[in-house]
Order: C-alpha cells, then sequence, then structure tokens
C-alpha cells in the first residue's frame, strides 16, 4: 500500500482500491457468505421471514444428505465429470506436446488462430453441434451406415455417453492450452539431453516433460472438472432419460421449486466440491494456486 | 541557474537497516560533486532522498536554503538521471525531452522548439522523431541528459549513467557531462563506483562507505591524503603493512611492522600505541638492487603486467605477500625479469599510517 | 519408412484429426442453417436455402434478446476492464504475503462454477431489494471475467519499468498524468484484449445469466430455450451467424496481439547506429 501510494498518490490509489474493493467485496466474497448463510435458512411463505420461524438449521442439507436420488445424481456427477477430465488430459497431452516441441512455430500459430473459433463460441452452441451429429438421422450414423461399420442407427444419446460426448468437446481446449503453455516454456535443450543420456521417449517424458508441465496439467485438470461438473447447457442438451446432472437439480430447487434456500445449500456443496478438487489437485501435483490460474 | 544542496545530519533507516548515517555536507551551487562508494554504501539512497522518492528519518534536506521535507519529486527543482535511463519507450525522442513541459502544459510549438534546442546542446541532430530502440546506447545518453536539462533543473542528479556504455565512450562522455555542467552551470550530483569517473569530473568527491561518509575532498586530496583505510583502499591501488605506531613527532611516526620499522605521515585520528596500517602508492615505490638505508623490504619479482603507458610490477616479500610497484614505461630501462631478486624502497613522506575507520568531519 | 519418420508421420494425422475434431462439429452445425430440411441436419441435404436466415430475421424475440445481450457485453467490458487494470496495478504494487492473499481472492471466481456465482448474485442484491434482471446478470459476469481482465493486464505489467512512472515525476508530472501518459499506454494492448475477451466471454455466458436474468433474454438464453422446446434450423442460421462474427473477432485479437509482439520484439531489437 505504502509503495501504490508512493507510486500513484492519494487520489488514483483511491479511486483503484475502491474499485477493487466494490469488486471483491460486492461481487466476490459477501455473495458468498450470503450463500453460505442463506443456505441456513428455512424457506417460508413471506410472512414468516423474519418471524420465529427463521431459525438457522441443517435442514436444507439434510434435504440432500436424506434423498437417495440427489447423492446418486451428485455421485455421478463428480465420477462422469472426472472422467472427462481424464479423457480430455490423455487427448490433448500429445497433442500439447506435438504443437509445442514438434511442429514449426508459425504453423502452431495458425492452428491456434483454427482454434480460437471453438473456444469463443458459446459453449451451448458446441453441445448443440453434437446434438445434431449425434442424432440418430445424423451425420455420425449417416457416415458409419456408409461406410458399413454399423447396419443400422446407433442410439449414441444414451445414459451419459452423450453427456460425455458434449462435455469433453465443450471444454478440452481449456485442457490443451495451459498444458501447451507449460510444455512450451521447457527448454528443448532439456528433451535432448535426455534422449543424449540414453533416456526413452517414455522416460524421458516421465521424468523431464511431464514434471515440467504440472502446473499447466493441473491448470487444465481444475478448469475441465470444474466447467464439466457446473455445466448446465451441455447436460440438458445432450441428456437421455436416465442422466442427470447435479446443476439440473440446482435448477429444479431454484425455478421450479422456488426454494431459494435449499437452492443454496445445494449451489454450496457443488462450490465445496470444486473447493476440493482444487486443494486434491494441489497436494497430489504439488502446485500453487498462482500456477493454476494464470 | 543553479542552487546548493545542503545535506544535514540526514540518516535513512529500512526497517532495522540503516542506509544512510548521519551525512552532513553542502554541495554548492554550480558545482560538479560525486558521491563515490561500493555498491550497497548507500549513494543511491542519497540521490533517491535528494530527488524526494524518499525523505530521510531524521535530518533535513535542504535545496537553496528550503527544507525540502513532504515535497514530492514532481514539485522540486531537481531532475534524475536514471542508472536504465528510463526513457519512455512509447514516446519518440523529441517528445521525450520535451515530457516535462508537456506536463506544466506547454503548448506544442513551444515543446518542439525547446526539444530541437536541446537536440542542439547535447550534440544530437536530425533525432527529434527517432524513436528510442533507434539510438545508440550514447545517444540515448544524450537523450536522457537533455530530457532533464528540459525542465530547467537548479540541481541535476546522476545515477551511474554511464555504467553501461562501453570504455570508449564512457570517457568520451565524461568529458561530455563535464562540458555540459560547464556550459549549464547547474549543480550536478554525480553518483558513481568507478573512481576514476568520479577523479576525472568532480569539482569535489565524498567517498561513502557503509552509509557514513568517510571523506569529502576535491579529487587530488582524496587520492593523495586519503583521512582512513577505507579510502585509501577503495580509490586507487596501495601496499599495506599492519603494524603499531611506537613513536610521534610532528605528524611523522615510527610504524613497527613484521618487516622492520618504518618512517611514515601520520593520518588524523591515530594515536600511539594503537594499531594501524601503512599505505603506500605503487607509484611511489621503486625496485632497486640494494637495499635503501630506511624503509625497505627485500623482495622477488614475480610477474610483469604491461599495461601501456606505465607497468605493473608484482613481488613476493618475505612472508610471500604480493607487493606492487608502477613504474613508467621507459624503452631504455625496462623492467626486471621475473625471479630478480631486489628491494622495494619507498620515501617516508610519501606513505601514511592510517586507522582503518575514522571520519573526516570537517566537510 | 523408418521408425522416427512413421513417429512424425502419426503425430501429424494426430493433429490433423483433432483439428478436423475440433472444427468439423460447427461446420455440420453452421451447415445445417443452409440445409432445406425441416430439422436441423446436413444429411440427407435437401438443397440449399435462405429460408431459416428468413425466419430468424422476422423472430422479434431474437431481435430482443441480442439487443439485451449487445447491452449486457458492452456494460460487462464498461465495468471489468477498469476493475481488472486497477486490480492488476494494485497487485504489482504489493509485497509478496498481501499480494497472494489478495490474488487468491481474485482469481476464485474463475475457479467457481457459473451456477454458484449466479445464485450468490442473485441472493446478495436480493437482500438490498434488487430483484433479478439483466443487471444482475452484468454483476455476476463481471465477478469472474474482471479477473481474466486482471490476468491479461498483470501479464503486461511484468514487462514494463517502474523507473519510467519515476521519471515522469521527476520531470514533474503529476500521479494523473504518469498514469494516463506512461502505465496506461504500455498496457493498452492488454487492456484491448482484455476488453475484447470481456466482450466475449459475456456473450457466450449461459450459467451466470441464466441464474441472475429474471425475465429477460439474452442470446444464449434464447438459443437454450430454442433447444429445449421445438428445434427448427433458424438456431442452426443464428450459429453461423455467431461463429462468423467470432472468426471476424477472432482476426482482429490475433491483428492485436502481433501487433504487439511486433512493437515487443521492435523495443528489444539490436540497437543500430
Amino acid at each position: 500500500m505504502q509503495e501504490m501510494l508512493r507510486r500513484y498518490g492519494y487520489g488514483l490509489t483511491f479511486i483503484m482500491s475502491l474499485l477493487v474493493a466494490f469488486w471483491l467485496l460486492a461481487m466476490v466474497v459477501v455473495p458468498n457468505i450470503i450463500l453460505l448463510e442463506f443456505s441456513f435458512r428455512p424457506y417460508l411463505p413471506m410472512v414468516d421471514v423474519g418471524g420465529p420461524k427463521d431459525v438457522y438449521s441443517f435442514n436444507n442439507y439434510l434435504t440432500f444428505f436424506t434423498s437417495p436420488i440427489h447423492i446418486e445424481v451428485f455421485f455421478k456427477t463428480v465420477i462422469y465429470s472426472s472422467l472427462v477430465t481424464g479423457i480430455c488430459l490423455i487427448i490433448t497431452y500429445p497433442l500439447a506436446y506435438i504443437l509445442s516441441k514438434v511442429v514449426k512455430p508459425t504453423d502452431a500459430a495458425t492452428i491456434f488462430l483454427m482454434l480460437l473459433v471453438p473456444l469463443w463460441v458459446s459453449e451451448i452452441l458446441r453441445s448443440f453441434a453434437w446434438f445434431i451429429i449425434l442424432g440418430n438421422t445424423g451425420p455420425l450414423n449417416a457416415l458409419l451406415l456408409y461406410v458399413g461399420l454399423i447396419e443400422k442407427p446407433v442410439r449414441w444419446i444414451v445414459n451419459y455417453q452423450g453427456v460425455i460426448f458434449g462435455l469433453v468437446y465443450a471444454y478440452i481446449l481449456f485442457m490443451l492450452f495451459p498444458i501447451y503453455n507449460a510444455i512450451s516454456a521447457l527448454d528443448t535443450n532439456q528433451i535432448e539431453a535426455s534422449k543424449d543420456l540414453g533416456a526413452g521417449t517414455i522416460r524421458t517424458h516421465w521424468r523431464v516433460v511431464i514434471p515440467h508441465s504440472k502446473p499447466g496439467i493441473a491448470s487444465g485438470c481444475v478448469m475441465v472438472f470444474m466447467l464439466s461438473a457446473g455445466s448446465v447447457i451441455v447436460p440438458s442438451t445432450l441428456a437421455s432419460t436416465n442422466s442427470r446432472w447435479f446443476t439440473e437439480v440446482i435448477q429444479q430447487w431454484m425455478f421450479e421449486g422456488l426454494d431459494w434456500q435449499v437452492g443454496s445449500a445445494y449451489a454450496f456443496l457443488l462450490l465445496v466440491l470444486c473447493i476440493m478438487f482444487v486443494s486434491i489437485v494441489m497436494r497430489v501435483l504439488n502446485v500453487r494456486l498462482v500456477d493454476i490460474a494464470k | 541557474m543553479s542552487e546548493d544542496v545542503q545535506l544535514s545530519q540526514v540518516c535513512m533507516d529500512f526497517g532495522n537497516f540503516r542506509a544512510v548515517n548521519k551525512v552532513d555536507v553542502t554541495i554548492k551551487a554550480g558545482e560538479f560533486f560525486s558521491f563515490l562508494g561500493p555498491s550497497g554504501c548507500g549513494k543511491t539512497t542519497i540521490l533517491r532522498l535528494i530527488s524526494g522518492f524518499m525523505d530521510p528519518t531524521e535530518g533535513a534536506v535542504k535545496i537553496g536554503g528550503v527544507d525540502m521535507r513532504g515535497i514530492r519529486p514532481n514539485n522540486r527543482p531537481t531532475a534524475l538521471i536514471f542508472q536504465n535511463l528510463a526513457l519512455f519507450p512509447l514516446m519518440p525522442v523529441w517528445e521525450n525531452i520535451s515530457f516535462g513541459l508537456e506536463v506544466r502544459g506547454a503548448s506544442k510549438e513551444q515543446r518542439r522548439a525547446k526539444a530541437e534546442e536541446l537536440l542542439q546542446l547535447v550534440d544530437l541532430h536530425d533525432s527529434a522523431d527517432k524513436r528510442i530502440s533507434q539510438l545508440s546506447g550514447g545517444q540515448k545518453q544524450r537523450v536522457a541528459i537533455a530530457r532533464a536539462l528540459a525542465v530547467e533543473p537548479k540541481v541535476m542528479l546522476l545515477d551511474e549513467p554511464l555504467s553501461a556504455l562501453d570504455l570508449k565512450l564512457r570517457q568520451h562522455m565524461r568529458a561530455e557531462l563535464r562540458a555540459i555542467q560547464k556550459r549549464t552551470g547547474v549543480t550536478f550530483i554525480y553518483i558513481t563506483h568507478d573512481q576514476g569517473e568520479a577523479l576525472a569530473m568532480s569539482d569535489r568527491v565524498g567517498v561513502m562507505s557503509q552509509g557514513v561518509l568517510q571523506q569529502v575532498a576535491v579529487p587530488n586530496e582524496i587520492y593523495n591524503n586519503p583521512v582512513n583505510g577505507f579510502v585509501a583502499s577503495f580509490v586507487g591501488e596501495n601496499n599495506v603493512f599492519e603494524g603499531t605506531v611506537t613513536d610521534e613527532k610532528a605528524g611523522k611516526a615510527k610504524f613497527e611492522t613484521a618487516f622492520g620499522t618504518f618512517g611514515a605521515r601520520l593520518g588524523p585520528n591515530i594515536n600511539k600505541k594503537s594499531s594501524a596500517r601503512l599505505y603506500v602508492r605503487p607509484e611511489f615505490c621503486e625496485l632497486k638492487a640494494t637495499a635503501g638505508k630506511d624503509n625497505s623490504i627485500p623482495v622477488k619479482v614475480s610477474e610483469i603486467a604491461f599495461e601501456g603507458n606505465f607497468i605493473n610490477v608484482f613481488c613476493e616479500d618475505a612472508k610471500g605477500l604480493t607487493r606492487m610497484v608502477q613504474m613508467q614505461n621507459d624503452p631504455s630501462s625496462p623492467p626486471p625479469k621475473p625471479g630478480t631478486k631486489s628491494h622495494l624502497v619507498f620515501d617516508s613522506a610519501r606513505a601514511v599510517v592510517l586507522a582503518e575507520t575514522g571520519v573526516d568531519r570537517k566537510a | 519408412m523408418t521408425a522416427e519418420k512413421f513417429g512424425r508421420w502419426a503425430m501429424r494425422a494426430y493433429l490433423a484429426i483433432f483439428l478436423i475434431y475440433m472444427l468439423l462439429p460447427l461446420a455440420v452445425m453452421g451447415g445445417a442453417g443452409l440445409n432445406d430440411s425441416r430439422f436441423p441436419s446436413v444429411y440427407p441435404w435437401k438443397g440449399f436455402t435462405d429460408r431459416w436466415f428468413v425466419d430468424l430475421w422476422a423472430d422479434e424475440r431474437m431481435w430482443g434478446a441480442m439487443l439485451n445481450t449487445g447491452w449486457v457485453a458492452l456494460a460487462v467490458v464498461a465495468i471489468s476492464v477498469p476493475i481488472g487494470t486497477a486490480a492488476a496495478i494494485m497487485l504489482n504494487s504489493l509485497q509478496s504475503k498481501s499480494r497472494s492473499f489478495l490474488y487468491g481472492f481474485m482469481v476464485a471466481p474463475i475457479l467457481t462454477p457459473g451456477a454458484v456465482i449466479g445464485i450468490s448474485t442473485l441472493l446478495f442484491w436480493n437482500n438490498f431489494g434488487v430483484s433479478a434482471g439483466l443487471h444482475l446478470s452484468i454483476m455476476g459476469q463481471v465477478s469472474f471475467i474482471a479477473a481474466y481482465v486482471m490476468l491479461l493486464v498483470l501479464a503486461r505489467l511484468q514487462s514494463f519499468d517502474p523507473g519510467l512512472e519515476e521519471a515522469a515525476l521527476d520531470l514533474g508530472a503529476s500521479h494523473g498524468q504518469v498514469m494516463r501518459r506512461i502505465l496506461v499506454p504500455h498496457l493498452y494492448p492488454a487492456i484491448a484484449a482484455g476488453a475484447l475477451i470481456a466482450f466475449f466471454q459475456s456473450v457466450e455466458n449461459f450459467n451466470v445469466t441464466l441464474f441472475t436474468r429474471g425475465n429477460s433474454d439474452t442470446l444464449t438464453v434464447y438459443v437454450g430455450s430454442k433447444i429445449r422446446s421445438g428445434i427448427t434450423p433458424t438456431i442452426n442460421a443464428l450459429a453461423l451467424l455467431l461463429i462468423a462474427v467470432t472468426i471476424i473477432l477472432a482476426a482482429v485479437y490475433e491483428v492485436l496481439r502481433r501487433r504487439d509482439a511486433a512493437r515487443k520484439a521492435a523495443l528489444i531489437a539490436p540497437e543500430d547506429a
């Protein structure tokens, strides 16, 4: 603060501090505290709000823990989000390596320019694209029938299959970019030194490239998991009859049940899930928050 | 045109660390004054205290008799030339130079004219519209000087601005800086760790160590009459002997060392019997085939370094320590060959016994 | 074919397949907007038509949603850019401990699911009697988009020499002049990129908007409801238009980025003369 005053004077420091304080307090910290506070309050008719019935309790959370269906949806969301994260990691790690160390930098720049389009097109359109492709009479079935790989149209959108297709497509670039950045920062000489010392391809990756790309992997995993678990539009677009996502339950409480209190409790559980995932990734990969959010 | 700068008992603390300790000196109006010292001695802090980026913990900085406490850098009659010059990369040369006028609300014509005038002064013609990245190191120096002069400062502060230049250019810029200072008559306060720079350019030099101003004097006084061991060894080379003062009379001392007893002048702040060091410059030492009557030690020549106009002869004394003798280059009397046994002799009037610390408070 | 050659070939093939995987679905979706078929599909191809664009043009709800999206995005840019820039400048002049503390709070919204941001924003403003609507969508979106701007500007600040600020102050500039003439011009490329990204993030945002919008529509919410109710290829026509806009803006972004890179290269270019 001393340095800021010295560099920018009282007026500017005051204005900048005000902006930042407004952001962090009114948009980040206090809203989340209120979310937490709200999640302990009962859902009451207007007249009873603030009255003797308006007391804190764990009832909203008990609603969740006594509902086997909601618990199941929660865990399926966790499992399938983790699966999506894993699939994205496996697909993009080799790509990130190829783009940063094999392809010419100018070619890589062109490829990234092309990838900006799917990155910047809304996720709703990204999942809608797969809704068309995976349709019973859609292009994928048409192609496979034509090639002769299948004899009658396959139902792609069953169970969580469609959702997984959609989530991987929607968020895979959030895995690719950070890993690419991390591997790009690795001096190519180190890879050559490792090979020169007799290490094979797998060992070189395991001992040199992967340790170096850990911050990127951490960042990608956190983003993909958070976006998947928190996705609203992909699970609803590509849902089958028996694939429910935790965010849909939250929506039900908020919009159909109009029970914002239970909705807050469920939203808070989602937040806790993401915080837990971030801390597990930080612990397992031994990285700092600064490495994840860049 | 210019103002004097008065530092009275200035102290600056950073946490528990005292970077500047009771510095007390008056820099006269129109003077070229250098603060000379190793890195970390507090000289840059002094510059920042004068320019107003900091206020002293104790004591006062006065410019032209006015106490500067609380006056921000933008309101002080000083201009600072930064070590890395800090030219604005996104502005062309002339906007850089006239930036100080721009912020004072001068019109574009005025600013342009002033920039052209200053470019003439620093010998940079036709560069007004160049970008900073198109300039060479020496040209950047000149732009930095012109930019500082544009605000017509009473006091110019220079933070080792020549350190990034190569040797040739640096020597040229020394003369240039000195000439600009004479032409403009502005008080120059120059910070450097390069003794050659300080001695060659300055009217007076202040030698600093560990936050303390050790000695303030004209350059030849600093070199010839250092007040303590630090000044003697930081400025120039010396042959040093440790020992004790055994006798003292009228500024002359008898000094007992492991190599015998030598005669020398007695420096300030030294008492009889106190342990001290004797310093004698290599250019005041001679090599002789036979031992002298006084102030003579036997040595063996170990190495010759030919420097051009002079020659450094390195010898080894009886204890295995290296001694140095400097002689003029004279083709008719070549230096002795390595391995030659010889005697290092010096005049007692040219040797001085000094305490390790102890400050000249007269300044 | 040697093993190494095969390896290079395989890597290129993998890369090509990935690019097709990323781009083809968008082409399929956009292409369906031109197919004269009642259901959105490119197969079977029933001939070229522009009727879905005509339908889209006539859809008043779409126009309303588009207008709303534009207003929201502009507001988000106008609020998040100053906040993000101020936050980056503040972080940059803080010491390590308070710096990482604030940094944690600032990046947290990026790592928070949109639904949580949406609901907490809704509850926060409801406390003050502000009911749901696009103004809350703006607040919710700014909370995480400002963090993106902050990260971009912070990265740019790494290459800024604070000595330039001191030099300007020393030459008599006021703090405001230092900001306007020295710091902001240096940050300009990052601020421009931040504004563009903020605009995009706002336009494509669905989760936060869904929970905060009240009864108003934005384009994404409109598309979402269309997908849930009866689908007609007008959505594909809209998608095609959005993809076209994305391509144009992505190109603008790239030009900005390259110009910045070129300028950076010029600043560190070897000195002539």
